[in-house]
């Protein structure tokens, strides 16, 4: 049983900004939806599982790419050619 | 290369496009001058892309994805970029952030998702050919509600490159046409290998498609004949399958135990990469500003709050939960294994089938604002996710009608033989061509 706290402080995690007001819809319809999911407790085998890629990277070498202008002029906020965020301190 | 413009000015009465290009460019080439509608998640260099959120209002790709630059090499002009289910996360495209995309068939009915506005752009005759995703039936789906065909390719075989990143294991660009032979040229275009996507694979596709079946051996899985599924449907879908008898197939019955839990591990596996995929989104790089001036989190927590739909911020907290410490290995660890055993059913069907085949949804298309409860439209998902998970190819083609709405055939086969579930669907089409 998903609590309306569980959901607040999964929320918290995601920084989904969650209000009270959306707290209960948000529980309900994780519960029918988690409920769902423990169909899962009954799946048989174990063990890893395995790919024929493994980490598939390219040599490091410098190649053509965006220009500084063209990689930051989504920003919304700009400075000096460089990409402006909130604070993290 | 001689530059030329076509003008498209289309008649949008069912919302299938987010943006419009009017006088679009385009060159020579097997695709010279066809107007090809491109989803919205999937990136345009010039022109805006949102994923049908309003978190990337605004935002202008710098680059195209390698699909798109693949159809403008080969003479395609981009007529615009089509509504969707916000980042493809829906089955009906009424989480668009920009109002729901309608059913040509029937404009009070859904055209069926995430790639509704591609699928009803073609349907409705406005383009000949669109590109859309698919990650747990989001091309497959809206092409049987909207009654046009749509091919889910071989996990790897088309670069997703510059599609904007929702459920990476499980999605893939591909074709949507009216009908087969076009979709096999599109396909054509898209397919081949890219090294800047790490899951691509050296498999390009030159193939004319095929109506000789005789002899192929197709199973009947009975998971996709029984509980929830729409019995007139089901029966439509039966005889179709007869159709493909008369040509010579062979059908088998057969089972995959194992969908009893395609679809709890789809949600996990899903919602657990859109969780970590849209972290991304935090106002910073791109779409509207986050507010600078306050700490972090509260920023950053404002801008999802307005920017996402309810049903992209219950997939984030699904996932995160589904990842989190105590319930990771209860959930997401389960889900990989289901999904190991999903794929080793498929594996051991193919050792003695060619094709398996059975309706691509279980209704037909539901009527809008249907389904408001998100678990009841999770479930419309159970007949085409499997194949997402299994990285198979499957196409679904127009097969006949249910209350006057379409229904659609849905042919899976082996990884990287897209070209023989294009031949069977191609046959059946021939057949019952008017």
């Amino acid at each position: 049983m998903v609590t309306e706290k569980d959901v607040e402080h999964i929320g918290e995690l995601a920084d989904i900004g969650i209000d009270t007001a959306e707290l209960a819809t948000f529980t309900g319809q994780f519960n029918a939806i988690v409920d769902y999911f423990d169909v899962l407790d009954r799946v048989q085998g174990n063990g890893a599982v395995a790919r024929d890629l493994y980490n598939v990277l390219r040599d490091d070498v410098v190649e053509i790419s965006l220009s500084q202008d063209e990689a930051t002029r989504n920003a919304g906020a700009r400075e000096d050619g460089f990409i402006k965020a909130p604070r993290v301190m | 290369m001689a530059v030329h413009t076509i003008s498209f000015e289309p008649d949008d009465r069912y919302n299938a496009f987010l943006k419009v290009c009017t006088k679009p460019s385009h060159g020579e080439g097997k695709l010279a001058g066809v107007a090809i509608a491109v989803k919205d998640n999937i990136s345009t260099q010039g022109v805006e892309t949102t994923c049908a959120s309003r978190i990337l209002q605004g935002y202008v790709p710098p680059y195209d994805a390698h699909a798109v630059e693949l159809i403008k090499s080969a003479g395609a002009a981009v007529a615009g970029k089509t509504n969707m289910d916000e980042f493809g996360m829906g089955t009906s495209t009424e989480n668009s952030a920009f109002g729901p995309t309608l059913n040509p068939c029937d404009a009070g009915r859904v055209p069926g998702g995430s790639s509704g506005g591609s699928a009803a752009a073609v349907a409705a005759g406005m383009v000949r050919m669109a590109l859309g995703t698919d990650t747990g039936g989001s091309i497959r789906c809206p092409a049987a509600f909207c009654g046009i065909v749509g091919l889910k390719p071989t996990y790897g075989r088309v670069s997703r490159y510059g599609l904007i990143a929702y459920a990476n294991s499980l999605e893939t660009i591909g074709p949507m046409a009216n009908n087969v032979a076009d979709v096999s040229l599109l396909m054509s275009v898209i397919a081949g290998h890219d090294r800047k996507d790490t899951t691509s694979h050296d498999k390009p596709y030159n193939h004319t498609p095929s109506a000789n079946i005789k002899g192929l051996r197709i199973g009947i899985p009975e998971e996709y004949f029984g509980k929830g599924v729409d019995p007139e449907v089901a029966a439509v879908v039966r005889r179709a399958i007869g159709r493909l008898e008369e040509l010579g197939a062979v059908t088998v019955p057969c089972s995959i135990p194992s969908m009893e839990y395609a679809l709890a591990a789809y949600y996990v596996i899903c919602t657990s990469e859109a969780s970590s995929n849209l972290a991304r989104f935090d106002g910073v790089r791109y779409g509207p500003a986050a507010d600078t001036r306050k700490s972090w989190h509260a920023a950053y927590q404002d801008m999802r709050k307005q920017g996402f739909g309810p049903e992209v911020r219950r997939r984030i907290m699904l996932g995160t939960f589904a990842l989190s410490s105590g319930y990771y290995g209860k959930y997401y660890a389960k889900a990989q294994i289901a999904r190991e055993n999903i794929r080793k059913d498929f594996a051991r069907l193919f050792a003695d089938v060619d094709v398996l085949c059975g309706p691509t949804m279980p209704t037909i298309a539901f009527k809008l604002g249907e389904k408001s409860d998100p678990l009841s439209m999770y479930l419309s998902d159970i007949l085409t996710v499997p194949v997402n998970l299994a990285g198979i190819p499957a196409i679904s083609v127009p097969c006949g009608k249910v209350q006057g709405m379409p229904v659609g055939l849905q042919i899976m086969g082996r990884p990287f033989e897209d070209e023989r579930v294009i031949d069977v669907a191609y046959a059946y089409e021939q057949v019952v061509k008017p």
